[in-house]
């Protein structure tokens, strides 16, 4: 059997799930990545996106939002601002974290003309968010 | 000598008095215990999160390209202050001991020629703090409908306050909240937030080097807002639980006060009604041997 690795996955709210990992598929901001026993120490930001954590003896996902992840010889801790199971989590849940990102956007624009920097950044975020929704299935419009 | 009957409808008042604090207490009591566990998960979160945040600040913030919440903008003329008092009145001092602190801080700055400005959540120390620096305020937030304290409304006041920060507004931001200790004590206390500064423990800092993923100034670029409303959200926690505190100690003395009233009153009460005997048996006596 796999080598397995403490994972931790914490909301400011409460802590949603602590306990052994085989191994955790984490939504990195650079693109995904799957971290089992022994990976080098990371420190990665998340985007949007599902997290997978493959337990000894389940599978579960959760979907993320905004946070990091750091991985150290003691585990993976996932720090996210949004976390909710994946199965708890519904279409109008969606889509109302797309009309913030799309706000929010919005704003960037209004407030960043000549900068293009944060304006890409929350259209990535927009972005991100859709292509998670259409994922899961429960995309919006 | 009193009234009797106006006595009687004293104490019949202090003992509903007495009913009101004693169940206000109980209720105190029993939101104490839940915002006391709220404040308890949201622990591991900020814990490890400011450890994060204190390694990377320690090893970016050095050089010259840190961003401006963590190295500051370079001055402290203007300082925001953010309030955080309750909603609710009768908690005792609670909510006069943040707002002196706050008043304090605010006079002296003022004296040293700094330019003040306010931002308040909850309506009791917008109403105290405005009496003497009304002129001062930049805004409010207003939690009344709100039951439960979320990361979101936390989420909410970070954003106006980096909106105004972004915007040049004010130089260096300080909350102002009070921390739970226990049921008795809560110690007013004043968190620089911007730019930030991060508790870290120097026995338990981690020496591990990690990878970091974009680069390190990216992720600071990317947690420092976060950073903000962090800190905003266990400030509200810890100020939920504090409030919830000096609202049962307060309700707790203000019972026993009660209760002693109610037993001076209620000695009051039999004297004169034996008084009023008294005098009814003297006159029948010396009515009897007139005759």
């Amino acid at each position: 059997m796999a080598d397995t690795m403490q994972f931790d996955l914490v909301s400011p709210e409460k802590s949603l799930a602590s306990g052994p990992a085989t191994s955790v598929q984490i939504p990195g901001a650079d693109g995904d990545m799957t971290v089992m026993a022994n990976h080098a120490p990371t420190i990665t930001t998340l985007r949007p996106g599902v997290l997978r954590v493959e337990a000894p003896d389940a599978t579960t996902e959760y979907v993320v939002t905004g946070g990091f992840a750091e991985i150290s010889a003691a585990g993976v801790s996932v720090l996210a601002e949004r976390a909710v199971a994946k199965g708890d989590m519904t279409a109008e849940d969606m889509s109302e974290m797309v009309a913030e990102a799309r706000a929010a956007l919005n704003n960037a624009k209004e407030f960043f003309e000549n900068e293009p920097g944060p304006v890409d950044d929350a259209a990535k975020l927009l972005a991100d968010m859709v292509a998670m929704g259409d994922d899961m299935g429960i995309g919006s419009k | 000598m009193a009234n009797l009957k106006e006595l009687k409808n004293r104490i019949a008042s202090v003992k509903n008095t007495r009913k009101i604090t004693k169940a206000m207490q109980m209720v105190a009591a029993a939101k104490l215990r839940r915002a006391q566990e709220a404040a308890e998960q949201s622990r591991p979160y900020t814990t490890r999160f400011n450890a994060v945040m204190g390694g990377l600040a320690a090893s970016v913030g050095g050089s010259g390209s840190a961003p401006k919440l963590l190295s500051g903008t370079g001055s402290d003329q203007v300082q925001l202050m953010v309030v955080m008092t309750s909603e609710r009145g009768l908690c005792g001092g609670f909510n006069s001991n943040i707002v002196k602190k706050a008043k304090a801080h605010a006079a002296a700055l003022k004296a040293a020629g700094k330019t003040v400005k306010i931002l308040t959540v909850g309506k009791k120390g917008r109403d105290q703090m405005k009496r003497e620096y009304g002129d001062f305020y930049i805004g409010h937030v207003d939690l009344t409908e709100v039951k439960r304290v979320g990361y979101t409304d936390a989420q909410g006041i970070a954003k106006t306050v980096l909106a105004s920060f972004d915007a040049g507004e004010f130089d260096v931001a300080t909350l102002f909240y009070a921390k739970f200790v226990n049921v008795v004590t809560q110690i007013p206390t004043a968190q620089q937030v911007i730019p930030a500064m991060f508790e870290v423990d120097e026995d338990a800092a981690d020496t591990t080097l990690y990878d970091y993923e974009p680069s390190e100034e990216a992720i600071l670029a990317d947690l420092l807002p976060r950073s903000i409303a962090t800190a905003i959200f266990s400030a509200l926690l810890e100020n939920g639980a504090s409030e919830q505190g000096a609202r049962m100690s307060a309700m707790d003395n203000a019972t026993r006060n009660a209760g002693e009233m109610v037993d001076k009153l209620t000695i009051q009460y039999n004297r004169s009604r034996q008084a009023v005997i008294t005098n009814e048996l003297i006159e029948i006596i010396s009515g009897a041997e007139a005759l």
